[in-house]
């Protein structure tokens, strides 16, 4: 259970895509929540997916991460073996699997990503307990160094999240998916909800994996300010449809759509 | 595929224009026909009036922009691309290895230091993380951004604080271009002094420079060459 | 005492037995798993032994030897109660010599008699779900056992050693069975695990409110979970019993006056009498 990626140094990544989406469609009867969308993910590269209410992101999401199925369309992904495979291919046990140790989720209420009955530790050494792991001193120590580097006290272990404030719990939440060193993480609207200092601190944490770990991401959020700091690239989604994607400071400052117009003049500051 | 002498920069027939589609679809003509190339080694300014679109061109090389019509030939250790026609993937990679670039905001996540804005900035182009901390130390140093301020987030700095710190980000990683972006226009003279010297360095180091100095002062000392802008104005 | 003619064998009709039989063998198929059945309604209320006394209807024979303990005991109101039914209803022989006894239905214990291959142990079991608590939706749980998904069963003894120093469970402790499906036991001390391990028994477990049925073929390898540094170690037991002198059997503690007066006794009847009829002459 070493970590795969030492940190600091710079990564030898492969040029192939991590992840692949084609063609993505979602029905729900006559309404159309996500047409057509194809992207690629790279090792290491953060991508932001910014729309409004109802651009479908949130659905974009739950198929790209495989928790629901699409209507047409694949997804491929290029597991730690290095064999790319069609994720909707693989057997439950083996997407479940995937989504425990090579990939992270972060919900944006971390009520969703926690177990609000465990302890700190119990939530962190869960995904350990999970793979195999059976030494609880192992577990407990492993479960305090993320806790550390997520900057939540080393007394707070035994405590459960519902004493935590939300920063806390977000915090909590992303230690919990990264201690199994996951290649992708999907988080959606992580800031959401947090006070700005709060946001800062969760920002500085996302960016220092990232950078260190060769951390892939896929952001669901509205907060074109988080979309320019965190993330290399963005897509627009609107009605269902990406209209716009590219390099993020381009999307931000040479904004090609009308609606991305819209959306970027919109706010206050990028 | 690079040939021998390929220049750093090779701007040929590069148009802009902005489309405002919340002003009707107004249309904005920023340049056009830009041609021009910067050789390794060589400091080439870009002058002209306000609004006339030098700080565009630095975007356009940069992938900040969209270019129109043209091509933007960038060759670094890698070979040439094409900026006008380069995947996001290419322009992060040519952004990380080849690409340095000083823009007039120093824009960063709020609660990192100034040391670690710089060293990251080296780390990204594959600088080991001791050098990248030492490089960052020393440009900070020579800068006279003083020490107490290292391990503080640039955000409550003053404007030539701030200023200081994002010319030592642009610098750390040594690249081979050098876009600079108005880079001492909230500096004193000394300051302004030490921003002259470390790009004569980096020229002498083949690095191949292009800026937009206000100060003609500045733009006398540092650059071999000056190209003013205003003959790609729209309808010039 | 020869069966009342007004009710079927055992009480349950024909079709239903068979039903419960289908259930019993696909659970003595795949040890450890939970069979859902469609369990009737017993002349008592949920909570009672319905499980139990379904299972124990289902594989009764008129040539049967059938003993049922509470805790232990022989001679508690539910015991009593249990046996007199079947009695009753199939006119079989009962006892409460383990050694005599073809099937077993137990609350809450294992003999402390060595069971052997003609046996069959019936258990009652209130909450068949050894994740339930931690885990309160149903398609959840099934899917964690359908994908061999338990890290959630080891999340429950670390809160354990977190919170108390050292699993605390006492009892329903959840074991792995054949290396595959992770089980309650019951409410069983966990003294009586390792019973469980390699018994030449069949042991048949019923849950008639929750409606499932699992087993454990003779001779297969149930282990106590825990981790590689607090190992599973069944309480160790300090005191003996003041009836019979036996000292490693669990003990019931009996209050005697209400000054406080206290003694400890065998939980197991039947094995401590007949400790006590070969010491005496």
């Amino acid at each position: 259970m070493k970590a795969l990626h030492l940190e600091g140094q710079p990564l030898v990544s492969d040029d192939r895509p991590l992840l692949r989406a084609m063609g993505l469609s979602k029905h729900f009867g006559a309404r159309v929540a996500c047409q057509d969308v194809s992207l690629d993910v790279h090792e290491g590269e953060v991508v932001a997916v910014v729309g409004e209410s109802g651009s479908g992101k949130s659905t974009l999401l739950a198929l790209l991460s495989t928790q629901q199925l699409p209507s047409t369309g694949s997804i491929s992904y290029r597991m730690r073996d290095g064999v790319t495979r069609d994720l909707f291919r693989l057997t439950e046990a083996d997407r479940r699997h995937l989504l425990r140790t090579d990939w992270g989720f972060v919900h944006q209420d971390p009520r969703l990503g926690l177990r609000m009955g465990v302890s700190a530790g119990g939530n962190v050494g869960e995904r350990l307990m999970a793979i195999g792991w059976r030494h609880y001193g192992n577990i407990r120590a492993e479960a305090q160094a993320w806790l550390e580097r997520v900057e939540i006290e080393n007394d707070r272990i035994d405590d459960r999240p519902d004493t935590f404030s939300g920063g806390m719990r977000q915090r909590l939440q992303i230690a919990k998916n990264m201690v199994t060193h996951p290649r992708l993480v999907f988080m959606d609207e992580p800031t959401g909800g947090l006070d700005v200092s709060v946001q800062a601190r969760l920002l500085d944490l996302i960016r220092g994996f990232v950078s260190d770990r060769g951390l892939a991401a896929v952001i669901v959020t509205h907060d074109l300010a988080v979309a320019r700091l965190l993330c290399d690239r963005i897509l627009v989604m609107r009605q269902g449809r990406i209209i716009e994607s590219g390099l993020a400071d381009q999307v931000l400052d040479d904004p090609r759509e009308p609606y991305t117009q819209l959306l970027v003049s919109s706010i206050l500051q990028t | 595929m690079a040939s021998a002498g390929s220049d750093p920069i090779r701007l040929d027939g590069v148009a802009k224009t902005f489309v405002m589609h919340l002003r009707g679809g107004a249309r904005l003509p920023v340049v056009c026909g830009v041609s021009f190339s910067v050789r390794s080694g060589e400091c080439v300014a870009l002058s002209g009036p306000s609004g006339i679109g030098k700080s565009s061109i630095l975007k356009l090389i940069y992938g900040n922009y969209r270019v129109d019509a043209g091509r933007v030939l960038v060759t670094g250790e890698t070979g040439t691309v094409d900026v006008a026609s380069a995947s996001p993937r290419q322009m992060l990679g040519l952004r990380r290895t080849t690409l340095g670039y000083v823009s007039q905001f120093l824009r960063t996540i709020p609660r990192v230091g100034a040391l670690e804005i710089v060293a990251a900035a080296a780390r990204e182009a594959g600088v080991s993380p001791q050098e990248a901390r030492a490089r960052a130390g020393d440009l900070l140093a020579k800068l006279n951004v003083a020490h107490r301020l290292w391990h503080l987030p640039p955000a409550t700095f003053s404007g030539g604080e701030q200023q200081r710190v994002n010319i030592a980000r642009g610098l750390a990683a040594r690249r081979p271009i050098l876009l600079l972006d108005e880079p001492t226009s909230a500096l004193d003279d000394m300051n302004r002094a030490t921003v002259v010297e470390l790009i004569e360095a980096r020229k002498r180091e083949g690095a191949a420079v292009l800026g937009i100095f206000h100060d003609a002062d500045i733009r006398e000392r540092v650059a071999d060459r000056i190209i003013d802008v205003t003959q790609f104005a729209p309808g010039a | 005492m020869t069966a009342d003619p007004a009710y079927n064998f055992a009480y349950l009709d024909e079709q239903t037995k068979r039903m419960i039989r289908r259930a019993i063998l696909k659970a003595i198929a795949i040890p450890g798993y939970q069979v859902p059945f469609a369990s009737r309604e017993m002349p008592m209320p949920y909570g009672w032994g319905t499980g139990g006394m379904q299972v124990t209807a289902a594989v009764l024979g008129a040539n049967d030897v059938l003993k049922v303990i509470d805790q232990g005991a022989d001679d508690t109101t539910n015991a009593v109660s249990i046996r007199k039914f079947f009695a009753k209803t199939a006119g079989v022989a009962t006892t409460t010599r383990t050694r005599e006894a073809t099937i077993i239905q137990t609350r809450h214990r294992i003999p402390e008699e060595q069971l052997t291959q003609e046996q069959i142990l019936v258990y009652q079991v209130p909450i068949p779900e050894p994740l339930r608590f931690l885990e309160p939706r149903e398609p959840e749980t099934r899917r964690m056992h359908a994908l061999e998904d338990y890290g959630l069963m080891h999340v429950k003894l670390y809160e354990d050693i977190a919170r108390h120093g050292h699993i605390a469970t006492t009892y329903a402790y959840p074991v792995k069975v054949d290396d595959r499906y992770v089980m309650d036991p019951s409410p069983t001390p966990k003294f009586d695990n390792p019973k469980m391990d390699n018994c030449p028994a069949l042991q048949l477990f019923g849950a008639g409110r929750e409606k499932r049925i699992y087993a454990l073929p003779p001779y297969t390898r149930v282990v106590s979970l825990d981790f590689e540094d607090h190992p599973f170690e069944p309480t160790p037991i300090t005191a003996k019993c003041e009836l019979c002198g036996a000292d490693r059997v669990f003990l019931d503690e009996i209050v005697t006056d209400d000054r406080g007066g206290r003694m400890f006794v065998c939980s197991d009847t039947d094995h401590c009498e007949s400790r006590r009829s070969r010491v005496s002459p």
